[in-house]
C-alpha cells in the first residue's frame, strides 16, 4: 500500500522540529547531540520518500552519505563531550560559557 | 660682483645668529670674547660692503637693471609669481647706513652692557644678529613681500629681546603686549597689499614704481590703500591707537631700547611709507589723516613723558613723540624733512638710551629717577654725553635736532589743510621735549639730594656679599659707541641746512627727491605742491626764531622747577593734581583698552568656554559617547555564551534566507 507523500513530508516536519526544539531547550549535551541526530534522520526520511515518489535513486545515494557523516559526527561530537567533562565534571551548558569570554 | 656683495652683506647677519645661538646652546658660559666676535662680525661686514658699494657706485644714477636684482624665483603660482631679490637705491642704501651703522656701535655698547650677564650672552648677541637679518631684508627687499618677511622678522627679534629676561613675568607679558598690538596693524598692512596688488598687478618695487609713473589711479581707491598701510606703519611705529606696546617694550635690555625701539625698527613705517611714495602722494586725504595722527601721536606722548619717574620710560614716550613728528612730515608730503628726522632721531635718540643704559648699569640696574641724582660728580662723560644728546632732541640751534625738527615744523605750517594747527601741536610737543628731557637731566645729574648715599645704602643691606658699592663705572666699549653717536648727534644736522641759511633746497631733501621721484615722473616736491603754501623769507624766520624759543623756554621752566626749585617726583601712591595724575597715569589709556577690549575679549572668552566649550560642545560629544555604549549593551546581550542561543540565531538566519531563497524575495 503507497502511502500518501504529503503524509511524509508532514511526518519529516515534526521530526525535524521535535530535533530542533531539542537543540534549543536541552541543557544536556548528550541529548543535544541526540537531536542532531533526529533531525538528519528526519531528512533521511524525506531523501527516501522524494526517491521513492520521482523513481529516482540519487535520493538513496544521498541517504548513504548522510548516514555516514553522522556516523564521523557522532563520534566527533562525543568525543568533545568527553573532553568538556574532564575539564568541566559537567556536560550541562548551562556551565559551559566561555564563549562568552 | 655688486650683487654677490650684497647678497653676503644680506646673509652674513643670519650666519652670525646660527653660530651665536649654537654657542648658546651648547655651553652655560661661552667664551664671550669668540661670541662678541661672532656678533661684531655679524653686523660690521654688512656695514663695510654697504659702505664699499657707497662709494664705489653712483648711487643717485644707478640704471634700473642695476637697483633690482632677483636671487631665485620664490613663489610661482600660475600667474603669480613672487621672486626673491634685492633693490640698491637712495632710499634702501640710506636705510642700510642706519640700520648697520647704528646697529654696529649698539653691538659693541653691548659687550660691555651684557658682559655681566655671563650665561644669556651668546643668546643676546645672537638675537641682535636675527634683528639686523631682518631688518635689512626689511628694507632692502625689492617686493613688499620681502618687506613683510623682514617685517615679521623684525617683531619676532623684538619679542624675543624685549623677553630677554625670561624669568620675569612682566617682561614676557610685555613681550606678547608687542606682538600682539603689531599683529593688529599687520592685519591692515596685508589688506593694503592685497588691494594694491589688485591696483598695479604686481608687488615688485619696480613694478608699482613704474605702474604710479605712467598711470594716474583715482584718488578715492589710492586713499583706501594709504588708510590700510597705514594701519600697519601705526602697528610697527607706535602711533595712537596702536603705541602702547612701545612704552612697555623697555621691559628688554637697554641697548635693544636703543637699537630695535628707538633707532631702527620703530622707523620701517617710515620707510615703508617713503618706500611706496606716490600711493601716499596720490591720497592726500589719507596723507592728511596721516599728519593729524602723527601730530596728535607727538603731543600726547610728550604729555605723558612729562611726569614719568622710570628713566626709560621717559625716553620710550619721547621716541613715541618723535616718531609723531616723522609721520607728520610724511603726512604733508615732506618726504625728505621725514627721512631727515628718522636719521638724525637715530642718532640722538640711541645716544641718549645707551648714556641711559650707563648710568642704570652704573647704579646696579636701578631706572628709577628718583632714586637718582647728583650723579654728575661720578659719571662725568655720560653726563656731558647725556647733554649732548638732549640740546640734540629738544632742538637747540647748531645740533641735530633742531634741524630737521625746524624743518619739519616749518613745512607742516606751510601745509594748506590746517597747517597752523600741526605748527601749533608741533610746536607744544617741541616745549614739552625740551621741558622733559631737561627735567631728566637736572634729576638725574645735577639735583643734590641724598638719592646716591640712599643707594649706597640700599645695596649694603641687601647685596652684602657684592664688592662694587655705589657707582660703578662705565667700560670703554660702552663709552666709545657714545661719543661716536654724540658726534653724529651733534654733526648729523648740516646735511639738512634749512633754506633760510643757504637759500638753497636743503641737501638732504634734494636728494630724496631725486630718489624718490617716481610718482608720473615728479619728485615727492614736486608732487605735493599743490598741497603746501609757500612762506616768505620773513615767516621762515618767525618760525624758527619761535622753535628756538619754545626749546629754551622749556629748558628754563625745567631748570627752574628741578635745578633751582629742587623739587622731586612724589612716590607712586601719593596724592597728586589732577593733570599730573593724569599724566602719570598715562592718560589711563592701558585701563581704557583693558575696559573697551580687554574685559569684552575676556567675557568672550568665558562664554566660549563656560557655555559653548562646556555646555554645548561636551555635552553633544558626552551624548554621542553614551548613545554608542547603549548600542553596545544592546548588541552585548546577544553574546550570552550559550551555546543553544548561538545555534537560535544560526536557525533564525537560516530560516530567514530560506524564506528570501524559496519566497523570491521579500
Amino acid at each position: 500500500m503507497e502511502i500518501e507523500i504529503i503524509r511524509i513530508i508532514f511526518l519529516t516536519v515534526v521530526l525535524f522540529s521535535i530535533g530542533i526544539l531539542g537543540v534549543l531547550t536541552r541543557r544536556n549535551i548528550i541529548v543535544m547531540i541526540m537531536s542532531v541526530e533526529i533531525m538528519l534522520n528526519s531528512v533521511n526520511l524525506l531523501f527516501i520518500a522524494f526517491s521513492r515518489y520521482f523513481q529516482d535513486l540519487n535520493g538513496e545515494v544521498m541517504v548513504l552519505f548522510v548516514m555516514a557523516i553522522a556516523a564521523a559526527e557522532a563520534a566527533v561530537g562525543l568525543a568533545i563531550v568527553i573532553a568538556l567533562h574532564r575539564n568541566y565534571h559537567s556536560i550541562d551548558i548551562m556551565d559551559i560559557k566561555a564563549l562568552k569570554e | 660682483m655688486e650683487k654677490t656683495l650684497i647678497t653676503l652683506a644680506m646673509w652674513l647677519p643670519l650666519a652670525g645668529f646660527v653660530l651665536n645661538g649654537l654657542l648658546s646652546l651648547r655651553s652655560k658660559t661661552a667664551n664671550q670674547s669668540l661670541v662678541s666676535g661672532i656678533g661684531i662680525a655679524g653686523v660690521l661686514a654688512p656695514f663695510a660692503i654697504f659702505a664699499y658699494l657707497t662709494f664705489n657706485l653712483d648711487i643717485l644714477h644707478l640704471t634700473e637693471e642695476m637697483k633690482e636684482f632677483v636671487l631665485f624665483s620664490w613663489m610661482n603660482t600660475g600667474t603669480f609669481s613672487i621672486d626673491f631679490g634685492y633693490r640698491l637705491d637712495g632710499l634702501t642704501i640710506f636705510m642700510a647706513w642706519i640700520v648697520t651703522g647704528i646697529g654696529f656701535l649698539i653691538h659693541v655698547y653691548s659687550i660691555g652692557y651684557m658682559y655681566a650677564e655671563k650665561k644669556d650672552f651668546s643668546r643676546f648677541f645672537a638675537y641682535l644678529n636675527l634683528f639686523i637679518f631682518a631688518m635689512l631684508h626689511l628694507v632692502m627687499g625689492n617686493n613688499l613681500v620681502i618687506l613683510f618677511l623682514g617685517w615679521e622678522g623684525v617683531g619676532l627679534a623684538s619679542y624675543l629681546l624685549i623677553g630677554f629676561d625670561v624669568h620675569k613675568d612682566s617682561a614676557a607679558d610685555a613681550g606678547k603686549k608687542a606682538f600682539i598690538a603689531n599683529r593688529i596693524g599687520d592685519a591692515g598692512f596685508l589688506i593694503g597689499m592685497f588691494l594694491l596688488y589688485q591696483v598695479t598687478g604686481t608687488l615688485q618695487y619696480s613694478g608699482i614704481l613704474e605702474f604710479f609713473s605712467v598711470h594716474s589711479v583715482a584718488a578715492d581707491l589710492l586713499n583706501v590703500i594709504a588708510v590700510f598701510l597705514f594701519i600697519g606703519a601705526v602697528g610697527k611705529s607706535a602711533q595712537i591707537p596702536l603705541y602702547v606696546w612701545l612704552p612697555d617694550a623697555m621691559a628688554g635690555p637697554t641697548p635693544v631700547s636703543a637699537l630695535i625701539h628707538a633707532a631702527t625698527m620703530v622707523t620701517a613705517g617710515v620707510f615703508m611709507i617713503a618706500r611706496l611714495s606716490p600711493v601716499f602722494l596720490g591720497a592726500p586725504e589719507a596723507s592728511t589723516m596721516i599728519a593729524y595722527i602723527g601730530a596728535s601721536t607727538a603731543l600726547f606722548s610728550a604729555l605723558i613723558a612729562l611726569t614719568q619717574t622710570d628713566i626709560k620710560k621717559v625716553l620710550a614716550y619721547s621716541t613715541v613723540s618723535q616718531l609723531g613728528y616723522m609721520f607728520m612730515a610724511m603726512g604733508v608730503g615732506a618726504y625728505g624733512a621725514g627721512m631727515f628726522h628718522l636719521m638724525t632721531h637715530a642718532f640722538f635718540k640711541a645716544l641718549l638710551f645707551l648714556s641711559s643704559g650707563a648710568v642704570i648699569i652704573a647704579l646696579h640696574h636701578e631706572q628709577d629717577m628718583r632714586r637718582m641724582g647728583g650723579l654728575f660728580k661720578h659719571l662725568k662723560l655720560i653726563a656731558v654725553l647725556f647733554w649732548i644728546g638732549a640740546i640734540a632732541i629738544s632742538g637747540v640751534p647748531g645740533l641735530s635736532g633742531f634741524f630737521s625738527k625746524d624743518m619739519i615744523l616749518e613745512q607742516a605750517y606751510t601745509f594748506k589743510n590746517g597747517g597752523p594747527v600741526l605748527f601749533g601741536m608741533g610746536l607744544l610737543t617741541a616745549l614739552l621735549t625740551s621741558f622733559y628731557v631737561f627735567r631728566l637731566i637736572f634729576l638725574t645729574f645735577h639735583t643734590r639730594h641724598d638719592g646716591v648715599a640712599d643707594m649706597e645704602h640700599h645695596h649694603d643691606d641687601h647685596h652684602g656679599h657684592d664688592d662694587h658699592h655705589g657707582v660703578l663705572p662705565v667700560s670703554w666699549n660702552m663709552k666709545a659707541p657714545l661719543v661716536v653717536l654724540a658726534l653724529l648727534s651733534i654733526g648729523g644736522g648740516y646735511v639738512g641746512l634749512p633754506h633760510l641759511f643757504t637759500h638753497e633746497t636743503p641737501a638732504i631733501v634734494s636728494y630724496f627727491d631725486k630718489v624718490l621721484e617716481y610718482s608720473e615722473g615728479k619728485s615727492p616736491s614736486e608732487a605735493s605742491h599743490e598741497w603746501k603754501n609757500h612762506p616768505t623769507e620773513s615767516e621762515e624766520q618767525v618760525l624758527m626764531g619761535v622753535s628756538i624759543l619754545v626749546a629754551v623756554i622749556g629748558f628754563l621752566i625745567a631748570f627752574l622747577i628741578y635745578q633751582k626749585g629742587n623739587a622731586r617726583p612724589q612716590p607712586d601712591g601719593a596724592a597728586r593734581p589732577f593733570y599730573q595724575a593724569w599724566s602719570y597715569n598715562k592718560f589711563y589709556v592701558d585701563e581704557l583698552y583693558e575696559f573697551l577690549i580687554l574685559r569684552p575679549m575676556k567675557k568672550l572668552a568665558e562664554f566660549s568656554y563656560k557655555i559653548v566649550d562646556v555646555k554645548i560642545i561636551d555635552n553633544t560629544l558626552d551624548a554621542i559617547a553614551a548613545a554608542l555604549v547603549a548600542i553596545g549593551n544592546f548588541f552585548r546581550s546577544f553574546q550570552s555564551g550559550v551555546i543553544s542561543d548561538y545555534a537560535l540565531y544560526i536557525f533564525l538566519g537560516m530560516s530567514f534566507l530560506g524564506m528570501i531563497l524559496i519566497g523570491g524575495v521579500i
